[in-house]
């Protein structure tokens, strides 16, 4: 198993300029730690573009689904009452009444649905512990994930992310799922 | 989202010379100190006035709605005016966190975080009124869609009301998971500065272990985007159900077209004047001045002109068109608005709404602090205003001269009303306390672009 050492930057554009010429020399770059978002880093370190609206479309189509059986099913054919003459013969002509409820639900699924997608995928749930490699990685501390295969080369590869702009490099291990 | 380019003309967003670590500590600062004076005056004050609203509303329960002033002919008074006042400034965070991320408007960075906890609080109050005005809350179950086997048929989905139940739940639940989940980062950086380990293990719990990992932080912007694009709808599609309370009606001055777009306009106006009045205390109280700028300031201030202005021509519309349609019965509901009994009402509304905001189309009324909060405020007045003008001089005199009569409110109903502001600021006030008022993470990522040292303006 290869031993994953952390690179710690103290800016993220000194990150996003070492990544490539790390990864010339032959270093593996796992993955970024960030306080917040940096744009572009994903391709750098090979990170897949998200399916999650995808998910987030499917979630909002069983919504509007759902909402329009619900609404025809009690409203049409489950027991229909004459509501101040409103048309309810056919789904159809009783359907203008019935799209604010469709479009709630829509979003309704839709949001969460993929709220809950991404908390799971992401594994962030109450109680989880993050791994958090150093204390100051969600307030201005960058952490870069290298993976070394050879363990003897580890202070090699230390000593190579210290000479491309890391201001310190970790040698723990931590359990990331 | 916030790849692209900045123009040099564009003044700083974040004043101060700024470095990560210095944004968290001042962010953070009002959560790890103490309290100060003005934090616990105010904190006292709203507890004491919820306190106040929950025991009218106990009162309300305990003897029935009779316990109000609405009476026959005014069914719907305070209550629904109260209702449809909070939902209006629930509206302001959701527009803010949501459209203004969809047009790409980093100044909202600020203030996304307190105005999106705003919406839900308020929200909170507005939901207390149709709960209660049912009478018997504990029956309130039967708003949803159960079998009839529960006591009654399946709801009437033909009903406004009903749609207002699906709307009301559907934003209030969206917009705490959209909240919530930008909060998650910024809980992690408060976790993980924690001393304490016993508010370092809570921390821990609600942060749901936020690790910012790149997968994390490219599936959380996406999560947000898809969020905000979702949210947009959503919330012009609730005022628009609000709305549709009263123009699916046929009493005279409330079935009218031109309600939809009136009430949101209306929504928002509110919701800005309400995070104005809020953010300009919270910034001097909490010391976020470097944050929440002038500029952020102004930038409101002409959001305000917008929505009032658009609220000033829907009146106007309103009541040409009342005069236009030849209808008798419309014509006289809009005379009696401005002429009859409730006239000090609409007048009151005219004035707060359509001329003072108007003041700031001067450069110096916008930019002055005082004068932004006092128009804020009477923002806030001539909105409820509105709602009280379009929901109590409708009814009071509709197609039956021998049913006219005056409304007043009693104690009760005042109280919770008065009731509802203390929630809102008990609420408001605790969550300044616990979690991040700002978008810390967020804010961080623009400091490079916008931020006071790094930013060199240039000239054109």
């Amino acid at each position: 198993m290869a031993k994953r050492i952390y690179g710690v930057f103290d800016d993220e554009e000194a990150l996003m300029h070492a990544i490539p010429l790390l990864k010339e020399k032959g270093v593996v770059c796992k993955d970024v730690q960030s306080p917040f978002p940096i744009h572009g880093i994903e391709s750098l370190i090979g990170v897949p573009r998200t399916r999650i609206s995808i998910a987030s479309f499917l979630y909002g189509l069983t919504g509007t689904s759902f909402a329009l059986w619900m609404t025809w099913y009690m409203m049409i054919y489950d027991w229909p009452i004459n509501i101040g003459g409103k048309p309810n013969m056919m789904f159809y002509m009783n359907l203008p009444a019935f799209i604010p409820v469709t479009f709630e639900l829509t979003v309704f699924c839709a949001a969460h649905g993929m709220a809950i997608t991404f908390l799971l995928r992401s594994k962030l749930l109450p109680g989880v512990t993050a791994p958090i490699p150093h204390p100051r990685i969600t307030d201005d501390k960058f952490i870069l994930h290298v993976d070394v295969k050879d363990e003897s080369k580890v202070n090699d590869v230390a000593a190579l992310i210290k000479s491309e702009g890391a201001s310190d490099v970790l040698l723990k291990s931590m359990q990331f799922s | 989202m916030s790849g692209n380019h900045e123009a040099v003309v564009r003044d700083p967003l974040i004043l101060g010379k700024k470095t990560y670590h210095q944004m968290t500590e001042d962010i953070c600062r009002p959560i790890e100190g103490k309290a100060n004076k003005y934090w616990w005056i105010s904190f006292i004050v709203a507890f004491v006035a919820m306190i106040w609203g929950m025991t009218c509303l106990a009162y309300t329960i305990g003897t029935g709605i009779g316990s109000w002033g609405a009476n026959k002919t005014v069914g719907w008074a305070w209550d629904i005016t109260n209702f449809v006042w909070w939902i209006g400034i629930g509206h302001a965070g959701t527009l803010i966190s949501a459209i203004l991320l969809l047009f790409r408007q980093r100044w909202r960075m600020s203030i996304n975080r307190s105005a999106e906890a705003m919406t839900i609080f308020a929200v909170i109050c507005a939901g207390l009124f149709p709960l209660f005005h049912t009478g018997r809350p504990w029956l309130d179950y039967w708003m949803l869609p159960l079998a009839n086997q529960f006591g009654s048929l399946w709801v009437n989905f033909n009903s406004p009301l009903l749609w207002d139940v699906f709307a009301i739940s559907t934003y209030f639940s969206v917009s705490l998971v959209f909240w919530y989940l930008g909060l998650l980062p910024d809980l992690a950086t408060v976790r993980d500065r924690c001393v304490d380990p016993t508010k370092r293990f809570i921390y821990g719990i609600i942060s749901f272990g936020w690790k910012g990992t790149a997968r994390d932080w490219h599936r959380f912007e996406e999560v947000s985007l898809v969020l905000a694009g979702l949210s947009t709808p959503l919330v012009l599609s609730v005022h628009t159900i609000v709305s549709f309370d009263f123009a699916t009606s046929i009493v005279p001055g409330w079935h009218t077209t031109i309600f939809p777009p009136y009430f949101v306009a209306g929504a928002i106006f509110s919701g800005f004047a309400m995070v104005l009045t809020l953010m300009i205390i919270a910034r001097k109280v909490l010391g976020l001045q470097e944050y929440i700028t002038l500029q952020h300031i102004e930038l409101m201030n002409k959001i305000i002109i917008l929505t009032g202005s658009i609220v000033g021509v829907a009146y106007t519309t309103e009541f040409f068109i009342a005069w236009y349609s030849g209808n008798g019965y419309e014509g006289y509901a809009f005379q009696n608005r401005a002429f009859g009994p409730y006239w000090w009402a609409y007048w009151s509304m005219m004035t707060c709404n359509v001329i003072t905001p108007q003041l700031f189309w001067f450069k110096k009324i916008r930019t002055s602090i005082m004068a932004t909060f006092i128009i804020s405020i009477f923002v806030n007045i001539g909105m409820w205003f509105e709602r009280f003008v379009i929901i109590v001089t409708s009814l009071h005199r509709d197609y039956l001269p021998s049913s006219w009569v005056m409304y007043s409110p009693t104690f009760i109903e005042v109280g919770i009303f008065v009731g509802t502001i203390g929630l809102f600021f008990v609420l408001f006030l605790t969550f300044s306390r616990l979690f991040p008022v700002i978008a810390l993470a967020e804010l961080k990522s623009i400091l490079k672009k916008t931020g006071n040292q790094y930013k060199k303006k240039g000239i054109l």
